[in-house]
């Protein structure tokens, strides 16, 4: 077991755990965040991913030990508040980016790491963004649209 | 049963707001992963890993410390009066567990469960477990199967044929001008839902809970009460927030839900199984392999005269849905033309594989891929367009279809096509690829165009809807909004949504007035299973009923006006106020026309169907021989559009699960159980797979649904593999009979059989050189 501070969504934590233990699994069993879903366990599907110090990761792959003094990133913190959605969960509502929803905590955090990197994405661009995430329900053809489209609000 | 009015309210036909968006967009949604109980435990399974055998003693190893954990076997069903049963569509069919001295039927049957505290310490001990097994032979093939050498079932391993016969066949094969035969092969095919089978269970005093993912609550809760011999009110089901299920969370939550059960009950305690990704693939069902083989005789003109098909499923060790599948898939494999004499035989195999199951379309896209494959075969053969060759037979209104049914929908299939073609650029694509052709013999890529005509059965096949007689309830709620009351299950399609849609329309308030009820067995009445591309059209159409039923009520009390408008909250207030609860109930009746003969498989076999011409543009590349798809268009007529954002987003995501099936799914069988079974082996579509997807919806209201609302769940399923299949031939000048279509199956068309020597070996079986076997 090993103490670990860093930070979830703008908020300090600490947590004693295995190093080795899957910062997924300190998410949803140790903070109580359960955005973030496991889908396949190796690094597939998408599902868990967060963002770590501003990169996203599938945070089934990480383990925590890699996350001392990290600025983490879950689908949790988007929102800016209980009343409002963050301009890309606002596009994934209006255009039908959500289906079932076991994809969209990470659909939603590749996305917006994309676009906090590249303001004016390709199609081309959020293709291979949103590539290693899977969604089952969609086609994807609706996730781009409210990707493309959550600029347009912004 | 009145007819519905198409007409335009508040709601209907406009694209609200999911209703469990927000949450799922928070992150907040709680799945069965994201449920945890009071003291509950983890659960585990121990499988059978041999494909047949009597199971003759289980041995629990020396190493693990048997007393911390909770271990289940059948002997614990029989020791509580209980019957050791999956009940689903027969009572006895799939075992719970399997028992000593019983047999062993596929390499995934659950033998032990196990419950501790720690999940960490499950799989030491499922180690631990040694079963000792005599073996026995298993039919690891379609192939020998039918051969019946090993019988696995039945007498001869026949799990259930089907027949249709129309007009005299043989008669039209003696004066056909043109005869045509192929078989065509499907592979089976993974749901893949990203959220694996989850279940907990619990006792609540004395009845039997069970909450997870699932689509169809009232089947668990029939499996519940048969293995713990319990009613109703003893055995409880609630849905959670599911994580797609496209069929396959249709009936494996039955066996789930009787395991954490059991658990349950030993523990004293709640019990959580989640499956991860490889049991689930490996255990649970996918979509039925098929193999067709269609003989066709025509006119040179290109009418077809006749069609005689024969259509085998594999359906695994056990019967489970496989004769539903069946009946489907036989009805559906003659497609959406008038042809004077047809004859179709059906027959599900059994296997030693884990048991075939629901997918998304439920044997139609197999047959459907067979037909639509051979008429292209046929129509080179003629010299005819593809197009050209569908024309001369679509089905007209007022036409018939294979089993005798008058087809009522106002559907033009010439139009549809029309349109299909006109969004796609065919014409202009076609000219653009015959030029890029002439000018290079022996280009890189090589591009293609197909398309498929196709219909697909709204609700249960036949008898089905009067057999399940499903009940809806709409209620007044003490705030003065109404609750819709159900068992149809929200799995990511809209359901919650499209039910307040209607309801609000009906009662003619806002949606804000409309709650739905989470589908709970203790709360809701049995609105029969979410399957079938039935929950919009059959169940949106007994929330479209018990909300008027609700209305007239208070219409007849005094608290409505009777020509519309009033308050409804303060009406519903005021009832419940005054006269008591306030409760409306709608089942189910057919469409007065509706008459079937299930003995002679003659009649309606459904209600209406919804129709669709899908197009594909394909490229192969010529040194990696991969195909991809460049531009899809996705065209169908499938009644009222009651919410256009989520009726789109079922075409595009059927269309990619489509696209999925004919080109990268490829589930690989080793010993009877899929040896790829983890999502790095088994391929399906990513962001940068899928084309452009072009969605146009014809409408034509059907009377009988609500708001004049058909099927659409199912149909994006039947048209994309024929579709780019028929494309691929068109790149490539020889027919692919097989899906899915990977490289390996492609180079082996190409380049002669075998010379792939890859897993595409024996595709030589499923390759048609340019020519069709078989000219009269």
């Amino acid at each position: 077991m090993s103490k670990l501070e860093f930070s979830v969504n703008g908020r300090a934590c600490t947590v004693e755990v295995h190093p080795m233990k899957r910062l997924l699994d300190v998410v949803r069993d140790d903070l109580g965040l359960h955005g973030a879903k496991e889908g396949c366990g190796e690094g597939e599907c998408g599902a868990c991913a967060v963002e770590v110090d501003g990169r996203l990761v599938v945070s089934c792959l990480v383990p925590v030990g890699q996350c001392a003094g990290a600025r983490v990133r879950t689908v949790e913190g988007l929102a800016p508040d209980a009343a409002t959605l963050s301009k890309v969960q606002q596009a994934f509502l209006q255009y039908g980016g959500a289906q079932c929803g076991i994809c969209t905590p990470g659909m939603l955090m590749a996305a917006t790491a994309l676009l906090d990197k590249v303001p004016r994405p390709s199609e081309a661009d959020v293709r291979t963004a949103l590539a290693g995430n899977l969604c089952r329900c969609t086609g994807y053809m609706k996730i781009f649209e409210a990707v493309v489209r959550a600029l347009e609000s912004a | 049963m009145l007819p519905s009015r198409a007409m335009t309210g508040k709601a209907v036909g406009r694209s609200v707001p999911r209703r469990e968006a927000d949450a799922k967009l928070r992150g907040q949604a709680r799945y069965v992963g994201d449920v945890t109980m009071p003291g509950m435990l983890h659960g585990a399974t121990v499988r059978s890993q041999v494909a047949r055998g009597r199971l003759r003693a289980i041995h629990f190893g020396p190493e693990v410390r048997w007393d911390e954990y909770v271990v289940v076997t059948a002997a614990d069903i029989i020791a509580a009066g209980g019957v050791n049963t999956v009940a689903l569509i027969v009572d006895h069919d799939q075992p719970a567990l399997v028992g000593i001295g019983d047999i062993i039927a596929h390499r995934e049957e659950p033998v032990v469960l196990l419950a501790h505290p720690d999940p960490h310490a499950l799989e030491p001990a499922r180690r631990a477990i040694r079963l000792e097994v005599e073996p026995l032979p298993a039919v690891l093939t379609l192939d020998d199967a039918l051969a019946a050498r090993t019988v696995v079932y039945g007498e001869d391993n026949v799990i259930k044929s089907y027949g249709i016969d129309k007009g005299d066949v043989d008669a039209a094969f003696a004066a056909a001008e043109v005869v045509s035969e192929g078989v065509y092969e499907t592979g089976a095919q993974e749901q893949l839902y990203i959220e694996n089978n989850g279940m907990i269970g619990a006792l609540e005093g004395d009845v039997v809970t069970v909450w997870g993912s699932m689509q169809c609550p009232y089947y668990v809760q029939k499996g519940l009460m048969k293995c713990f011999g319990v009613g109703p009110e003893r055995a409880r089901v609630v849905q959670l927030e599911t994580g797609g299920g496209f069929g396959g969370k249709e009936e494996y939550p039955s066996i789930l839900g009787i395991h954490v059960a059991l658990l349950a009950r030993k523990a004293g305690r709640p019990v959580r199984i989640l499956y991860d990704r490889g049991e689930d693939m490996a255990a649970t069902t996918k979509r039925h392999p098929s193999r067709t083989r269609v003989r066709s005789a025509a006119r040179r003109d290109g009418t077809l005269t006749a069609l005689d098909i024969d259509f085998v499923l594999d359906g695994g060790a056990y019967a489970t849905l496989s004769q539903v599948v069946l009946s489907r898939g036989t009805i559906h494999a003659a497609g959406p033309y008038s042809v004077a004499n047809v004859r179709v035989r059906g027959r599900a195999m059994a296997t030693s594989t884990p048991p075939h199951g629901a997918f998304r379309g439920f044997g139609a896209p197999q047959s459907i891929f067979a037909l639509e494959r051979h008429l292209d075969e046929v129509a080179h053969k003629l010299g005819l367009t593809p197009e050209a060759l569908r024309r001369k037979n679509f089905v007209t209104k007022g036409g018939e279809l294979a089993t005798g049914q008058l087809v009522r929908d106002d559907i033009d299939l010439g139009a549809l096509l029309g349109s299909a073609l006109a969004l796609a650029d065919w014409e202009r694509k076609r000219t653009d690829i015959a030029a890029e052709r002439a000018r290079s013999g022996a280009p890189l890529r090589r591009r293609g165009l197909g398309l498929a005509t196709f219909l697909h059965g709204t609700g249960f096949t036949g008898s089905g809807e009067k057999y399940l007689a499903s009940v809806v309830g709409v209620e007044g709620m003490a705030d003065g909004r109404v609750r819709v009351l159900a068992s149809s299950t929200e799995i990511g399609q809209g359901t919650q949504t499209v039910f307040a849609q209607i309801a609000a329309d009906a009662l003619g308030v806002d949606m804000a007035d409309v709650e739905v009820a989470t589908p709970d067995t203790r709360d809701v009445p049995n609105s029969g299973p979410t399957v079938a591309s039935r929950t919009c059209t059959i169940v949106g159409k007994l929330v479209e009923t018990a909300a008027h039923t609700l209305r007239a009520r208070l219409v007849a009390a005094g608290l409505l006006p009777a020509d519309g408008g009033g308050d409804l909250r303060a009406a519903v207030q005021r009832h419940l106020a005054t006269l008591g609860p306030l409760r409306a109930l709608a089942q189910y009746e057919a469409p007065p026309y509706v008459k079937w003969d299930e003995g002679a498989f003659r009649g309606d076999a459904y209600g209406a169907y919804s129709w669709g011409v899908y197009v594909a543009e394909v490229e192969v590349d010529m040194l990696t021989y991969e195909a991809r798809v460049l531009d899809f268009v996705a065209a169908q007529e499938v009644g009222r559009v009651i919410h256009p954002v989520l009726a789109t987003g079922q075409i595009e995501g059927g269309v990619a699960q489509g696209i999925g099936w004919a080109l990268y799914e490829n589930v690989v069988w080793r010993d009877g159980v899929m040896s790829n079974n983890r999502m790095t082996d088994y391929i399906m579509p990513t962001s940068e797979d899928i084309p452009p997807i072009r969605v146009l919806f014809a409408e034509a209201p059907y009377p009988y649904g609500p708001f004049g609302a058909k099927g659409i769940g199912e149909l994006p399923m039947d048209g994309p593999a024929p579709a780019i299949l028929n494309a691929i031939e068109d790149a490539l000048g020889v027919s692919i009979r097989r899906i899915p279509a990977t490289p390996e199956v492609i180079m082996d068309a190409v380049e002669g059989a075998g010379a792939s020597n890859g897993d595409g070996a024996g595709a030589g079986a499923g390759v048609a050189g340019a020519g069709v076997a078989g000219a009269a």
